[in-house]
Order: structure tokens, then sequence, then C-alpha cells
């Protein structure tokens, strides 16, 4: 019998041919099936972030409006003040901008990175009518000194690069100087280091609480009958099914210096009324209100993991004479770990962007980076930082969920 | 129920357990296992013999009475200080440690110094032939494997006693037999004392020195294999260990160890009488079908009667014959496959025969 080298179907068909056509109809409806949370997904979610992490990097403003400026100040070395010839550009771009109304765009852009720079362009908006004829470097310094210091031209040469990684520089608290070296902001301006550091801290806090309120939790409802375990894991759900506004504002009810627990204080005579506590608008109040807000996300995926741990293997190793505390530490607590993973991982994620809570029962000193982000986003309009700090959060948790994965496995993950 | 109960290694006395506080699931048990003994708890699911192993380990409270190890009481003795090595159903392995971890760990808890752990370790596995595993975990263990490690960690410690509760349910026929034979073996050359919860009556019967049936929370007899099953005390236990012929009947007689019993039908049917309560009251014959013979030589059986044959099941060395007789139609015949032997053919009409020796008469039916 000759070997045959492809299976050929009675049609003359080969059997992978054959194979493909048939399961291709269940393909497409497969994919059918998806498209609409696909497409919802590319719109709403991939390509906002895509979006956004190239925002944090784009810098587009100079180049369109003032495009000859940008080119010329390209070959100028930022050592001595620019040649008659760039001046005579940058006379010319202006006020073509000026013309185009697109002036306003410049000077709040360069105000960014040169104080004063919003009155400087706004005041040459007046000046530049007066000027008829070159030579225009000496009248535009005429005109307003500044355009004399080497400062403004670099400082205009350096905001006018079309891609730049100035709004991650700005983001960590540094920037470029005149010569294009990095270098740390004026004591002063630096907010956004301690605003990362302070948000590491209260997300590892919040973890760190929620672990060690829902540990206990979590083990009970895994151990317990279904009849009282099923009230305490609805007892758990409870605050899931109540507004986070709602939630968090009765936080400030509580715990607001005319609060609930003041009032008991001082009521049971613990404090005097002069020694009311300030439990809220301060990192306290942030860190007792994400606790509790997070904490479903905590026991939940611990509590999935810890119902798999089977009552025979607790019973084995007391029976190979392991007293209960021994059990659990070399028995229950190792299977676990998957459990606080998980649990650990999302608290900590969600943690890192919250921004309702913190803005509300923060007051100053509890606010997050997400805060800074919403204020870049809506008052400010500096999107660029805003996608730069929002960039460096994305990536710190990516990098979290790679060290997850390293440690603990993805594939281990159970939420609920 | 077991004469040397006071001097037994482990005794149940007077146990009571209920869940509910409504309905008993281990009537007043007395049971004694000697040293050294293979004893099995055989019983139909729900029948109080796990409730029994899981008192025994600590992990249940007998609601009354005591129960005895090796001298002393253990009702309040927690299962870590009970020094009771237990081989579960589903092997309760740890899938987070390596075999030698799991079992290391007995050792390691009662803090054996690292190189005796090392040597016992070593040992436990050479008796399951496992030499080769010991860095693998669990997970990675074929089902018999995982069995072995689990009766090896449940003896490395060298307990007291070791139960072993349904150990080889998971297991597929042919490795469950091999590992009854292995166990049967490490028993034989270990001396140790088990304690073995089974309801498959074939692993009863060719593992233990002796066999407790249990049923519905009660003891239903205690004693060897082939006492077991060829001296049934009750009608439950010729029902439930091996097959078993039964007509129900009254008696009409008693005298000199045997009885008289009319059937349904009205014939009397001649047995020893076990287990009767006197004339006029019912009782159950059980009859074993190996012990029938077909067509007897007249005058070698002192029971005989007309049967039909109804239907014949070829099974090689054997051939299973289904009768009816006496008014029931289940009742088994196995005619050997000897080549003297006559072949039946179905609706045959032939004479069944046995001695009154091996019919006994039990209790009745309930």
């Amino acid at each position: 019998m000759a070997k045959a080298t492809q299976p050929i179907m009675i049609d003359g068909v080969p059997l992978k041919e054959q194979l493909a056509r048939a399961e291709r109809r269940k393909k497409y409806i497969a994919l059918g099936m998806v498209l609409p949370l696909l497409l919802f997904i590319i719109i709403t979610f991939a390509i906002p972030i895509l979006s956004m992490l190239f925002r944090s990097v784009d810098n587009p403003r100079m180049v369109t409006i003032v495009p000859n400026l940008v080119a010329a100040l390209d070959d100028w070395d930022a050592v001595d003040l620019p040649s008659e010839q760039v001046f005579e550009i940058a006379f010319h771009d202006l006020t073509a901008a000026k013309k185009a109304g697109h002036l306003g765009k410049v000077s709040t852009h360069l105000n960014y990175s040169l104080s004063g720079g919003r009155s400087l362009i706004l005041k040459t908006k007046r000046k530049f009518k007066k000027i008829k004829s070159g030579p225009y470097r000496e009248a535009m310094i005429k005109s307003d000194k500044r355009w004399g210091d080497v400062h403004t031209w670099a400082v205009i040469k350096k905001v006018s690069v079309p891609y730049t990684a100035r709004f991650f520089l700005n983001a960590v608290d540094r920037d470029y100087d005149d010569t294009g070296n990095v270098i740390q902001k004026p004591e002063e301006y630096r907010i956004y280091v301690t605003l990362f550091l302070r948000t590491l801290w209260i997300s590892l806090g919040v973890t760190l609480m929620t672990l060690l309120i829902g540990y206990p939790i979590a083990y009970l409802i895994s151990t317990t009958p279904p009849k009282i375990s099923n009230l305490l894991i609805i007892m758990v759900l409870l605050p899931f099914w109540t507004s986070l506004l709602v939630r968090t504002t009765s936080w400030i009810v509580l715990l607001q210096t005319q609060g609930v627990l003041n009032d008991i204080m001082v009521w049971l005579g613990i404090i005097s009324e002069q020694e009311r506590i300030q439990m809220i608008f301060n990192l306290r109040g942030t860190l007792i209100a994400m606790t509790q807000i997070l904490l479903p996300f905590m026991v939940l995926p611990m509590y999935s993991v810890m119902k798999t741990i089977p009552l025979y293997e607790l019973r084995a190793s007391q029976s190979l004479g392991a007293n209960p505390f021994i059990t659990f530490f070399r028995i229950f607590w190792p299977r676990s770990i998957p459990g606080i993973g998980a649990g650990g991982l999302l608290v900590f994620v969600l943690s890192v962007g919250y921004y309702i809570t913190p803005a509300l029962v923060g007051g100053s000193k509890g606010q997050m980076i997400s805060n800074q982000i919403a204020f870049h986003m809506k008052s400010s309009l500096n999107w660029g930082l805003a996608a730069a700090m929002g960039t460096i959060l994305l990536v710190a948790v990516l990098i979290l969920y790679w060290l997850y994965d390293k440690v603990v496995g993805i594939d281990k993950m159970k939420l609920g | 129920m077991d004469t040397n109960q006071a001097e037994a290694y482990v005794s149940f006395n007077e146990v009571q357990k209920s869940y509910d506080g409504e309905n008993l699931v281990v009537k007043d048990l007395n049971l004694g296992v000697q040293r050294g003994e293979f004893m099995t708890m055989l019983g139909p699911s729900g029948s109080g013999k796990t409730t029994c192993l899981m008192m025994l380990a600590g992990f249940e409270t007998a609601t009354s009475g005591e129960i005895m190890l090796d001298g002393t009481a253990i009702n309040d003795v927690p299962p870590w200080k009970r020094d009771i090595g237990i081989v579960f159903q589903n092997y309760a392995l740890f899938p987070h440690m390596t075999v030698r971890e799991n079992l290391a760990y007995p050792l390691e808890v009662r803090k054996t110094p690292k190189a005796e752990i090392n040597e016992r370790v070593d040992k436990a596995l050479g008796m399951v032939q496992l030499e080769g595993f010991s860095g693998r975990r669990p997970g990675q263990l074929s089902g018999g494997q995982q069995q072995r490690v689990a009766v090896a960690r449940a003896l490395v410690f060298e307990p007291k006693l070791v139960l072993m509760d349904e150990p080889l349910g998971a297991l597929d026929k042919q490795l469950r037999e091999q590992m009854q034979y292995e166990i049967k073996h490490i028993h034989e050359n270990l001396g140790v004392t088990v304690v073995y919860v089974t309801h498959d009556q074939s692993e009863a019967l060719t593992m233990s020195n002796r066999v407790c049936v249990f049923d519905d929370g009660v003891v239903q007899q205690v004693a060897p294999p082939d006492v077991l099953y060829e001296q049934p005390e009750n009608a439950f236990v010729a029902q439930f260990i091996g097959e078993n012929n039964t007509f129900v009947g009254t008696v009409k007689e008693a005298s000199n160890g045997y009885c008289v019993a009319e059937v349904q039908t009205g014939e009397s049917l001649k047995a020893l009488a076990i287990n009767i309560a006197g004339p006029g009251t019912r009782t159950t014959l059980s009859l074993r079908p190996e012990r029938v013979s077909i067509n007897p030589e007249a005058g070698t059986c002192d029971n005989s009667v007309q049967g039909t044959v109804k239907e014949l099941i070829y099974l090689g060395d054997h051939i299973r014959a289904r009768l009816e007789l006496c008014g029931q139609d289940q009742f088994i015949v196995k005619v050997p496959n000897a080549a003297r032997h006559s072949h039946l053919t179905e609706g045959e009409s032939v004479v069944v025969g046995w001695h009154s020796e091996d019919c006994r008469a039990l209790d009745a039916p309930a």
C-alpha cells in the first residue's frame, strides 16, 4: 500500500482543507459574538489609552503654529543670541500666528516652561504692530528686552521639539535646563515625586490593612457551614450595593470633628470637648475610607482560594501530629497565598488609581496622584503632563502584574 | 460480643454517636481490636463505620461511652496527640510539598533530629517502592503512587495505630487488588495495628484478620473472614457477604441444633438452627449457591426440591443458573463447568438438593 503523504477525502479535497472549511463557520460565529465587545473595548478603552500614551510625548503646538521659527531654531547653538535672520523669521511667524488667532496657544504653551512667557507673547502682540521693517533684532529687543535674553530663546527652542520627554520629566519634578541637561526643579515646585510616593504608601497601607482585616473574615467564611457563610458573604458584599459616594460621605458624617464618633467619645468622657480628634480630611481619613471600600476586593479572592483547601488535608496534618497552630502555618497559610496575591494585587491596583475617595475625604494631606491627574485634565489643561503621570501609573501597574506573574503565576489568580 | 475486650488494644465501650440529637448514627458500640490485628469495618454507606473511624481519630466526639487506646481513654485527647496514622480516602497529601516533605512532615512536627528524619523517610520510601520519586509533588504522581505515599506517610512516624478510610476507593480494579496485597504485606511485615474501613466485601475478606460488619449503626457480627462467610449469624451478614439464596419460612420444630421450616409454597426444609426464636416464628433460611447440587444422587442430600431453570449465564469456569423453586425465582446455583457435569437447558425441570448443615436458619426479615 502506497503511503499517502496527505490524507485525501473521497471528493479529492485534502483533509486539512476540509477541516478548515468545516471549522470556519464556527470561527465566524465566535468572532461575531465577541465583535460588539471587541469594538466597544477598542473604541472606548484601547484607543483612548494609546492616545494618552502618545499625548505624553507629543508636542505639536509650536511645530504647527510657528513652523519656520522651529526650523530656524533647530540650527541655533543656544549659546549666543540668535542671528538677525532668526529674529526676522520669528517676527513673521508670530505675526502670522496672531492673524490666525493662535498666539494665545503659543503664550500658554510657553508659560508652562517660562515664567512670564504669557505676558511676553501677549505684550509682543501689541508692540509688533509698530515694527514695520528690519532690522528686527533691535526692534524686538526694543519692544521687550526679554527678547535679548538667550534664556528666552533657549526656552522657545526647548518647547518647540515635536516629541518631548519633558512631560515625563515634569511628572517627576525634573526639567531640561537651557542647554538640554536634565535638572531637578526648584525646591518649591517639587510636588509630584512626593505625591507618587504618597500614592505608593497609601496603596501599600490600604493593601496591608485590607489583608489584616480581610484574612480572618475570609478564613471564617471558608470554614463555616454554608448556612452561616452565605450570610457572611452577603455582609461582605453589602457595601457593593451602596453607592461609592454615599459610603464615602457617610465616613465624613462618622469621622469629622463634630461627627458621630467624636461625639460618642466626648459623651463617654474618653476625650474632652477640646481634644476632638481630626480623623478625616487628612491621610488618616483616606486610609480608613479606602480600606473599608476596598475590603471586599481582598476578601473575595482570598475566600475563593481558601474554600478550595480541603478539610481532610487539615485533618491529615493534625493526625500526623501537628497542632492547629502548626497546621495553619504549614498547610493552610501556604495554600492560601495565591488568594492573598490576587486580592493584594487587585486592591493595590485599584488603590493606585483611586480618585473620588481621596478627593472627598483626603483634605490636602490625603491627596493622591490621581487627583493631580484630574486637576491637569480639567483645570490646568496640561494634558501632556496628565498623560505622562497616567503613563507612569500604568507602567507601574504593568510591572506589578509582571512581578506577580513571575512570583505567583497569573493563572493562579482567582477572583470570586 | 468480644470476649477479650477488656485486654483489647483499641476498644469502644458502649459508644453512641448522634449528630442532630435525635437520631443515633452509632448505637451502643462495643468492639475490641487486638494489638497487631487488621480489623476491617465493613458496611453499606451510612452504616456508621466512617463515623466510628473519625471518633477513633478524634475528629468526631463520642456522644457517650468511652474509647480506649493502649490502656488509656482517648475521648479527651486531641487528634494531634493521639499518635494515630490515617490514610484518607482521597489521600490528603499536601500538594505544595514534595513527596519527601510530605513524609518528613510528621517527623518534623515531632522535632525528630534531621539525620533521623532522612533515614526514616528513605526507609518508608523503600517500603512502598518509591525511592526515585522523593522530589516530586503529589500532582505529578499517578493515583496508585499517591496512595503509596499516603500509606508511607501514615506509617513513617511509627504510630500506635493506623486507620484507613476506604483508601482504595479511587483506584481502578486491577490497581486496587494490587494495593490490597501490598497493604496486607506491609501490615504483616510491620505488625502494626490497622483499622480499615470499606464497603467492598471482597476487599474486607482479602485483607483482614477480622471483619466487623456494620448496619444501621449497629455491629452485626465480628469474625474472621472465613467464619463470616461460612457462618453468618444473621440475615443481613449472610446477604451482605457473598452471594446468597434465601427463603422466608415459619419454624415448625427445632431440636438438636436443627430445625424444620415450612416455606410459602408448603415445602418443609431442614436447616441449622442459628438464630431463631422458636417454633411458630418466622425465619430466613440462607444457602450459598455453591453448596447446591443439581440432580443429586438419591440419599446424598437431606433436602431436595423440584425446580425449573429460568436463565443460564455462561461465566467460563462456572455457569450461573437462575432457578424457580419454592415460590422464589431468584434461586442461584453455580454449576461447575466440569467435563463430567450434565448441561442444563432453559425451561428444564430439575431436582435441586443440599445438605441441611449448609443451610442456616437466621433471624426473620425486618
